[in-house]
């Protein structure tokens, strides 16, 4: 066992620098397009308001692994990209994905915002943009801590998916080993679900705090 | 008795004798099926302490609701100091106001909430100067300074720092009162101030409201079940049954004289 | 841009790749059924006041819960069977059953404790009150509270999973995905290939998802009274 283990993890660590670049770039994207399409989702304007609902509800009612694969086939046909159309798809794919679900989120928090605190803005005279950017977002920021920490794992968690498109993550690189060698696959996919877990460790304890702060409300 | 209020307007006893600084003319506003006010016809002049009074339902936090651009009258118009509060003129024909029109007329008006309405993720300091910095421009050292001294006059100068979270109900509205006053409103609305308020904290609140009232240069509206509050406070009582003023007058005319059945009826449940 | 799209190749890919819906939403239905019974082991394994037992559960499902389903998948099919002494040999339809079942288990696990956590402590003294054995106060007082309630919440866990489901098609389920693949490399024609399955997704998650919406301002209704009064007071001030 320990000699499979020094046999198997150094290959597996090849890949170590891909599934973090991913997960780094495909967390950042998701809360970008979240926070987008949450505001734009609670815009006055309704074909704002519409047309992102449309992007929401297709990256929601699909399938991440069909969007992926769907991606790195028309990412080419779409943009002439001389740098790695697999990196952009996997990214690309992830945070749409993630970003449309968690614009839910961003858009839940904001009407979940107790309407007497618009009243009180409104009364003060604020207007519509300090309204958002002074009193509502702040606290609607914090109703949206814990569940954004649950989706930083789900990121981490659909990471695993890129070496479907030919990337070579760590599941990559377990995955040749284990076709070169069978009796190989419980050490590689036990060592990549230990290592995903120890990834996921910091997560874990980044939601539970947020899930103090939110709860405590207000920091003091 | 309307008489003898326009009488006292023209004989200039109310501390002003310009016109009126807020008129309702024939305002209805209807909840779905439920026409809550029909045909309000109101002045208030400037520096005038109006209490309106009235049984749940009557439409009184209406009447400041729309005053403070909360909710918007089915019909009729609302003047505040000379600009209509819910249209504006473009190209000659009356539209409804956009939100440019509404800050300039709202920037009279102030308004304390039944239920406070503080911003919790902010210091009571930081809920007094946020307004003042953010809508006037006004520089931050002097916002700063105003809203120190506001929140001392109110009696919360050692709690500056605090979260709302960490005030009783009484010093929150002292809080609220603040913050509305240090945007120096020609105008203060005040919706049942004190009814979330448990009663041994009810008295801290009027005592502030009494201060202000008695400085004068500010016109006061006052949602209120406090019936001797409106009494001692009040140039004027209005009493509101069924979305029409069903009685009006000084608080001695109103609420010791008048044989309104309604009236009667209204205030025996708070007298008893 | 050059957008290579030929629409007679869509037309003729559909039906072929809509053969695999059956296998598709066969599989989604398993690993929900078998999601929704191993989900109370959770619920049960919870219950257990003894520490180390507790924490060890505790730390297990968290495991589960934030690894990839798509290793848990290979795991299953690929290592285990390499184990020796306790390797079973699945095959990849019964392997997607017990990886997606269990993954899902978990969250399905927290969703009914968050049901019992709901039901009134009052409902467990009363029943203590008449006397009720343990097995008796669980099937006829606690779990018939509990369990409506979070219909809806465990209909969104069945979507979830629906599309979850295609990642079986990594260790040789032959649903639509798998399909897709087939036609669009045997073609050259893996845009429309992909575009179909997820318009097939779309079509059956979407209007899933406002059934169960409705279904749960329904059952809110019903069951939080607490809405119910907030509705009845109505917006007249």
């Amino acid at each position: 066992m320990i000699n499979a283990i020094i046999e198997v993890f150094p290959v597996l660590m090849r890949g170590i620098n891909i599934t973090i670049t991913v997960f780094i770039f495909s967390a950042i994207f998701s809360y970008l397009f979240a926070f987008i399409a949450g505001l734009c989702r609670v815009s006055n304007n309704k074909f704002v308001r519409g047309g992102t609902g449309v992007y929401v509800e297709i990256f929601r009612g699909t399938s991440l692994i069909v969007q992926l694969f769907w991606l790195y086939y028309a990412i080419p046909m779409l943009f002439d990209v001389g740098i790695d159309n697999r990196l952009m798809a996997g990214v690309l794919a992830i945070s749409l994905n993630y970003g449309a679900y968690m614009s839910e989120i961003v858009r839940g928090s904001i009407l979940a915002v107790e309407k007497g605190q618009t009243e009180a803005s409104i009364a003060l005279n604020l207007s519509r943009a300090q309204r958002m950017r002074i009193v509502i977002f702040p606290q609607a920021l914090r109703m949206m801590l814990p569940e954004f920490g649950n989706y930083l794992i789900q990121i981490l968690k659909a990471t695993s998916l890129v070496s479907l498109i030919g990337m070579t993550d760590i599941l990559y690189h377990g995955n040749i080993l284990r076709s070169t060698n069978l009796s190989a696959a419980p050490t590689v996919y036990l060592l990549l679900l230990i290592f995903y877990f120890i990834m996921a460790l910091p997560l874990i304890f980044l939601t539970r705090k947020g899930e103090q702060i939110s709860k405590r409300g207000v920091a003091s | 008795m309307v008489d003898s209020v326009k009488e006292k307007n023209s004989s200039g006893s109310y501390s002003s004798n310009t016109g009126p600084i807020v008129e309702y003319k024939n305002v209805h506003k209807s909840f779905g099926d439920v026409e809550v006010l029909k045909g309000l016809d109101l002045d208030i002049y400037p520096g005038e302490k109006v209490a309106l009074i009235g049984p749940s339902g009557s439409g009184k936090t209406t009447i400041i609701r729309m005053l403070m651009t909360l909710e918007q009258p089915t019909s009729g118009e609302i003047i505040v100091d000379g600009k209509n509060l819910c249209h504006m003129e473009k190209n000659g024909k009356l539209v409804p106001a956009n939100e440019k029109h509404l800050r300039e007329v709202r920037g009279e008006i102030g308004m304390v909430f039944q239920h406070f309405n503080l911003f919790p993720h902010m210091t009571i300091l930081q809920n007094c100067m946020t307004a003042p910095i953010q809508v006037q421009k006004e520089d931050k050292e002097s916002a700063k300074r105003r809203s120190i001294e506001m929140l001392e006059k109110v009696g919360l100068g050692d709690k500056l720092d605090n979260y709302p979270s960490q005030l009783s109900g009484g010093q929150k509205q002292r809080v609220a009162m603040a913050r509305a006053l240090v945007m120096r409103p020609k105008i203060m609305l005040f919706d049942e101030v004190t009814s979330a308020l448990d009663p041994e904290l009810v008295g801290e609140v009027l005592e502030v409201i009494r201060d202000i009232a008695e400085e004068g240069e500010m016109a006061m509206v006052l949602v209120t079940h406090e019936m001797d509050f409106a009494l001692e406070v009040a140039d004027r009582v209005i009493f509101l049954d069924d979305g029409v003023i069903a009685e009006e007058g000084t608080p001695s005319e109103v609420l010791e004289e008048s044989d309104n059945e309604r009236l009667q009826q209204f205030l025996y449940r708070f007298r008893s | 841009m050059n957008i290579n799209w030929k629409w007679d190749m869509f037309f003729e890919a559909f039906p072929y790749i809509l053969q695999g819906i059956w296998v598709t939403v066969g599989l989604t239905f398993a690993c929900f059924l078998f999601a929704l019974l191993f989900g109370f082991v959770w619920v049960f394994l919870r219950r257990i006041k003894f520490k180390p037992v507790n924490w060890l559960v505790t730390w297990v499902m968290e495991f589960i819960r934030s690894t990839p389903p798509l290793i848990q998948l290979f795991f299953i099919y690929y290592a285990w069977p390499m184990i020796p002494g306790i390797g079973v040999s699945l095959t990849s339809f019964e392997s997607a059953i017990l990886g997606l079942g269990i993954h899902f288990s978990t969250y399905i696990g927290e969703v009914y404790r968050s049901g019992i956590e709901g039901v009134d402590k009052g409902q467990w003294e009363a029943s203590t009150a008449l006397n009720f054995s343990t097995r008796q106060k669980w099937t006829k007082i606690i779990l018939p509270q509990a369990i409506p309630p979070t219909i809806p919440m465990l209909g969104n866990y069945l979507i979830i999973m629906f599309k979850e489901v295609p990642l079986a098609s990594t260790i040789g389920v032959v649903g639509i995905l798998a399909l897709a693949q087939t036609y669009g490399t045997d073609n050259f024609r893996m845009l429309e290939s992909y575009t179909i399955v997820a318009l097939i997704f779309l079509l059956l998650s979407y209007p899933s998802a406002i059934l169960i919406n409705k279904l749960e301002k329904k059952l809110n209704r019903r069951f939080d009274k607490k809405a119910a009064i907030q509705e009845n007071k109505g917006a007249v001030v």
